[in-house]
């Protein structure tokens, strides 16, 4: 019961990561995905990645800017132009 | 017949030029394998990328597309982006992008189009300014960073949005040398606006929720998606001038090591010769007495 997570910058694979959610900020709210979410495409404004490892765990937080978040069938993907942290 | 000191000045010479380009031979070796790494580490973005693109493009058709998708209607103004390498030493690398530009060139103007140069990296500035003078706008200069990245991607991009948004040109031309191996490296061009919307169709069936829109997220994603393939296309060129680079040393060291071993038999011969004159000479002189 895990999110299969990755996030790519155009110079490398950043994560690529099983985890229990994330909250991606998306250009019209924030959105946390869960494991089974269904299929689902948004722009992502600049701002922090939170990533749950296990549920209520204290989250990671990555920076991203100029960003996309597709989940599809095998999981979250955000495609971010510039990563920090 | 040249004096056993000046073959050797010159067995000298030759001996410390193959030392610089053998140690060309290995700077390339090295930073090949890093542009090498580097390419390959850049394509699950630019795969994941075509991936969205491919189910979106389809999606959103007609009237609503974006101008960078469907294009401005005529195809009357080209510019073509020439990606050249800003150093030399790799062989026959720059020409062969030259003369791809050039042919391509040729044909837009034989079939009555207007052609613009748009030129990143130096060494395709000259040839280019000879034959198309009048053709030759803008540029971008990669030569002050060591290894171009993404930054100098965006940077180009911009100035070619730019230029689209400005009407200055309906279609763009990519031309890019594409690396397939230390020997060869193919120069290519693609259509980079409008976007040629990819094949690859990745209809899963699914419903998919999109936020904002569906031509919203294709508006943001269409620059991207053209950054992607500037900063793929400098990456190839990254790693095509390295491998050119090591090739044409590789076979510099070689002929210098031939033209070593022709002049040191020539100086060995050339000794010999003086050596035997002078034996010849005191033998006759001994003889004489």
């Amino acid at each position: 019961m895990a999110l299969h997570f990755e996030l790519v910058t155009p110079a490398r694979l950043v994560r690529s990561d099983d985890v229990y959610m994330v909250v991606v900020p998306g250009t019209e709210g924030e959105f946390g995905v869960l494991e089974g979410h269904a299929p689902f495409m948004s722009t992502v404004r600049d701002g922090a990645l939170k990533i749950y490892r296990t549920e209520g765990a204290a989250p990671e937080e990555i920076i991203v800017q100029g960003g996309f978040a597709e989940v599809g069938a095998n999981g979250l993907t955000v495609l971010a132009e510039h990563v920090e942290g | 017949m040249a004096s056993l000191k000046e073959l050797k000045g010159r067995i000298n010479s030759v001996k410390s030029t193959q030392k610089i380009t053998k140690a060309k031979q290995m700077v390339a070796a090295a930073k090949l394998r890093k542009a090498q790494a580097a390419a390959e580490a850049a394509r699950p973005y630019a795969q994941e990328l075509a991936k969205v693109m491919a189910s979106l493009a389809g999606k959103v058709s007609g009237d609503s597309a974006p101008k960078l998708l469907a294009g401005t209607g005529s195809s009357q103004r080209h510019l073509l982006v020439v990606v050249n390498t800003d150093k030399g030493l790799c062989g026959g690398l720059n020409s062969n992008i030259v003369k791809a530009a050039k042919i391509k060139a040729n044909e837009l103007i034989a079939a009555g189009k207007d052609v613009t140069f748009f030129l990143v990296g130096k060494k395709g500035r000259g040839p280019l300014r000879r034959e198309y003078d009048k053709h030759i706008g803008d540029g971008f200069d990669t030569s002050t960073v060591r290894t171009p990245g993404f930054a100098e991607a965006e940077a180009i991009t911009a100035q070619v949005i730019a230029m689209f948004v400005a009407g200055k040109f309906d279609v763009a031309h990519l031309v890019y040398p594409v690396f397939k191996s230390a020997l060869a490296q193919d120069p290519v061009v693609t259509q980079l606006i409008p976007v040629p919307a990819p094949a690859i169709s990745t209809d899963t069936g699914a419903v998919v929720e999109y936020e904002p829109g569906e031509e919203e997220i294709l508006e943001a994603l269409l620059p991207r998606y053209i950054k992607t393939q500037l900063f793929a296309a400098l990456l190839e060129r990254e790693a095509s001038e390295q491998g050119a680079s090591m090739t044409a040393m590789d076979n510099a060291t070689r002929n210098a090591g031939d033209l070593i071993q022709k002049l040191t038999i020539q100086y060995n011969r050339s000794r010999q010769a003086a050596i035997t004159t002078e034996l010849i000479e005191i033998i006759a002189g001994a003889e004489a007495l």
